[in-house]
């Protein structure tokens, strides 16, 4: 072994980590603190076999098990297994031995976050990491048969790696990555590593099985309200239910007696929480707190009084900002032989994560430690500091396997801050803080409220001459992420109308105007599964539905019309068109309809089947979706998720509401804020088109697709077109 | 004080009787598999057997059970993931984010075990769990999956 290759990065990363004081006393090997040695107890500890690593993506222990370090969150969407399975093709590993484990944001920030974002959202996982967890992976491997050749005293080019056997070819002598992996990790990694050319693949693009499936049928695995540390304490917590209301007062007296309880504790100004040994009896005892609110100055907010401010909006030259412009729509429009003109409204959504929010603290004036499901670990270490008023190097996050995420456990962690506030007035104790459902509903950050008018312009032989769309309503941006917010425009706003990019327009409209007048509620936002490509698809698409009925033409032709400089979404388009059997008759009594968006940086459409009876009944019998996301890492996992991204938009579309009244939520559990159940699931038929090339998403993009399909094959089936949802308030029974 | 059998062991526990059989499960006896998700028996996330039917636990004072009925968490539901349903499941890779999957599979346990070979319909009447990921194709493969399982398991 060629000792004098001491790797310089790393001892760098020693200095660096010495310097940052008593929080952090990380030696050679780093204390992993979850996968295989967190899951078993919930608690952090050194791995059992202490192995170095390879580098900060693969760990290879004596035994040849592969360690592939994840630095985004699995929250069903199976990123786990596709970021493995990046590292894993350039890493030439066997793919039955491999296991996984998530860094956490400490280790990361004291490495100069060696492990990149580790944000989990907007269909990111894979299309914003594919790169440097490939070249981690080809690196690593690089370093393995170097430690080999160097062992053998032969070229490193006459060596081959393949499924974790380095073999040297003239020879035919072999050895294994567990043999050599010690050795590998005193080596320079090299400075230049050729990617795999993807003709080549051999694991990526194969519908291999997900890594963590096992623990999740038999209760293994540890979520993050089943976690239970020594001596830990259980809260449950009551927020103002007016948003932006305080807590004024509580008759402690009245509960510190009952059962268990330890504490009672005020949460920063606006919340009370209860302590107690174990949640039920917290969340008993909280039920009996008297308590009184400062409501506030929202007391009066309620859905009509926003509803208004919205269609306010639509009208108003105040606060607009535009985020397309070709041409000169209003021009357009005006001179048109035909016009048409619609209104749509899309409500407040909850996330409803089927596992509340929580979080679990443990303070001391030393250190501050977390354990949370979390999308984005770095950014609940940063509430984790915030709240525990001590420097980040302080503190500590352990990401744990998320019960749903879809945005809400991403950019905002109240659920965090509020863990940590209680944790500080018991020093020492671990607290867990679990919401109720009833706390969940009625303080989500929710998918936001909009208004749409949309006015196009047909000539006399009903092609689009202009559009003009004015969208009124909130920004998830100037709420959630202000430094994301260009100049004034919240730019996601318009997810699915840009000239170009990710969420670009699929059509060439000759004349174009997409304007947003914001218009913030006092009602939170956030992320939610799909973002604003939800409404923004329905009204565009659904639109684009009517003008091709007023233009007397068949809605797939029309759009097929605007979208000759679209070849990409063009393609999944007719390749749904295709399967579904559009232009022929269906089954008798059923409709279809059809819907195309880019979002995300994926090209997908819909084609859905639906019928109504005479009651009314609405079936949604079959929906054919096609995906094209330049690289399909593991299409069986992408079928998952087309068709769980129609259950998610589905119910938005059929249930999804919350209503605001005396500046509260008022849906508390799912008894008013249903979901769709497996009796109204439709058969789904997924197409996955991988044109190459790019990298698309694959948790979002399909959602947007599911809701006006079916708006457009329910107004081919009834003759109604329906603009505002959800759709258990209207009446589909033919008149 | 409560006496249960649970997954086969009887056990004495000390909680005021009006607390849920699922917190007791979760809080006393450290079977976390059971899921909370609603409280209000909707969701079916923690759903068990009592005497084989499957049963919402969060509904269930454990003050109105006594050792003589027979309860079984999903821990209990096999040794080794090989209960048919458990089987299925991991050869279609049904769970995505997993947290409803314990409350599916015991649903779906009770339902093969009343109906082995249970139509569409059959399953839309029984299996009423809500699953935001949104598994239900892949839950109604993995039940006619489990039930074919089964057949090949008798014959």
């Amino acid at each position: 072994m060629n000792t004098e290759h001491i790797n310089v990065s790393r001892r760098d990363f020693l200095i660096r980590s010495t310097a940052l004081g008593a929080g952090f006393s990380l030696g050679l090997y780093l204390p992993w603190a979850t996968g295989r040695t967190f899951a078993a107890d919930g608690l952090a500890q050194a791995s059992a076999a202490e192995v170095p690593e390879v580098n900060a993506w693969v760990v290879i222990e004596p035994d040849d098990t592969v360690i592939i370090r994840i630095a985004r969150s699995e929250m069903g969407q199976g990123t786990l297994t596709g970021l493995a399975q990046l590292v894993a093709e350039e890493l030439e590993c066997d793919w039955s031995k491999i296991t996984t484990e998530y860094p956490t944001p400490g280790q990361s920030l004291a490495r100069d976050r060696i492990w990149g974002s580790f944000s989990t959202g907007g269909s990111q996982g894979i299309r914003s990491s594919h790169l440097y967890v490939r070249k981690g992976g080809a690196v690593a491997r690089h370093m393995l048969i170097e430690a080999a050749s160097n062992q053998w005293g032969v070229p490193m080019a006459e060596c081959l790696a393949a499924n974790s056997v380095i073999t040297h070819v003239p020879s035919g002598t072999t050895t294994t990555y567990g043999k050599v992996a010690a050795a590998a990790a005193q080596l320079f990694p090299p400075e230049h590593v050729a990617l795999k050319d993807p003709k080549d693949w051999k694991i990526i693009g194969q519908p291999v099985k997900r890594l963590d499936t096992l623990d999740k049928l038999n209760g293994k695995q540890v979520f993050g309200a089943d976690l239970k540390l020594p001596g830990m304490l259980n809260a449950a917590i009551k927020a103002c239910p007016v948003f932006g209301g305080t807590l004024r007062s509580f008759d402690e007296a009245k509960v510190r007696k009952l059962p268990g309880v330890r504490a009672v504790v005020r949460v920063e100004d606006y919340a009370v929480a209860v302590v107690a040994e174990t949640w039920w009896q917290a969340k008993t005892a909280l039920d009996a707190l008297p308590i009184t609110w400062d409501r506030g100055a929202n007391v009066k907010v309620s859905s009509a009084s926003i509803a208004q401010m919205l269609d306010e909006g639509l009208r108003s030259n105040d606060e607009v900002f535009v985020g397309n412009e070709q041409g000169d729509a209003k021009k357009a429009v005006l001179g048109a032989a035909k016009t048409v003109e619609a209104t749509y409204a899309y409500p407040y959504q909850n996330h409803a994560t089927m596992e509340p929010m929580n979080a679990t603290a443990r303070w001391t004036r030393e250190r501050c430690e977390v354990w949370c499901p979390t999308q984005n670990g770095e950014a609940a270490l940063e509430a984790t500091a915030a709240a525990a008023g001590l420097p980040i190097a302080k503190c500590e996050v352990y990401k744990l396997h998320l019960g749903g995420g879809f945005g809400r456990r991403g950019a905002i962690h109240d659920f965090v801050t509020q863990a940590v506030a209680i944790a500080k007035q018991l020093p020492g104790i671990p607290i867990k803080l679990l919401w109720s459902r009833e706390e969940d509903m009625t303080h989500g950050h929710y998918h936001p409220v909009t208004h749409c008018r949309l006015v196009g312009g047909l000539d006399d032989k009903g092609n689009l001459t202009g559009l003009h769309v004015r969208i009124s309503g909130q920004s998830i941006l100037a709420s959630v992420k202000p430094s994301w917010w260009r100049g004034g425009v919240d730019t996601i706003a318009f997810q699915g109308f840009h000239a170009d990019g990710d969420h670009a327009i699929s059509y060439t409209v000759p004349n174009l105007l997409v304007e947003h007048a914001m218009r913030n509620p006092p009602v939170p936002p956030g992320f939610w599964r799909g973002v604003n490509i939800n409404h923004n698809a329905i009204y565009m698409e659904c639109f684009v539905d009517e003008l091709a009925h007023a233009a007397g033409k068949d809605p797939l032709e029309f759009r097929r019309q605007l979208m000759a400089d679209h070849p990409k979404s063009l393609a999944v388009l007719n390749a749904v068109a295709e399967k579904a059997g559009w232009g022929k008759p269906a089954a008798d009594g059923v409709h279809r309809g059809l819907a195309v968006v880019k979002t995300f940086g994926s090209h997908v459409a819909a084609c859905a089947e639906v019928s109504v009876d005479d009651q009314g009944k609405l079936t949604i019998h079959r929906i054919v979706a096609a995906t094209d996301p330049g690289y399909a890492v593991n299409p069986q996992q992408i079928e998952a998720q087309v068709e769980g991204s129609f259950v998610y938009g589905l119910s938005a579309l059929l249930y999804g509401e919350c209503t605001v009244k005396d500046g509260a939520v008022e849906q508390q559990n799912f008894n008013d804020y249903p979901s769709m159940l497996i009796n109204e699931m439709p058969k789904v038929e997924v197409i996955v088109m991988p044109s190459g090339g790019f990298w698309g998403g694959i948790g979002e993009p399909t959602i947007a697709v599911a809701a006006p399909a079916v708006l457009n094959a329910i107004f081919a089936a009834t003759g109604k077109r329906i603009r505002r949802f959800p759709l258990k308030h209207v009446e589909l029974r033919p008149v | 004080m409560a006496k249960l059998k649970i997954n086969g062991k009887v056990v004495d526990i000390e909680v005021d009787g009006a607390t849920p059989l699922l917190w007791v499960l979760r809080e006393q006896l450290g079977l976390t598999g059971t899921k909370y998700s609603c409280g209000i028996g909707a969701c079916g996330a923690c759903t068990v057997h009592i005497n084989g039917e499957a049963v919402r636990s969060c509904m269930v004072p454990v003050a109105t059970l006594n050792a003589s009925q027979e309860v079984v968490t999903i821990e209990g539901l096999s040794v080794d993931n090989t209960h048919p349903v458990q089987r299925a499941w991991a050869e279609l890779d049904v769970p995505q984010c997993g947290y409803c999957q314990p409350g599916m599979i015991m649903t779906a346990a009770a339902l093969l075990k009343d109906n082995p070979n249970p139509s569409d319909a059959d399953i839309d009447a029984k299996v009423t769990n809500i699953c935001r990921c949104g598994t239900f194709n892949r839950v109604r493969r993995g039940i006619h999956l489990a039930a074919d399982i089964n057949r090949r398991g008798r014959s």
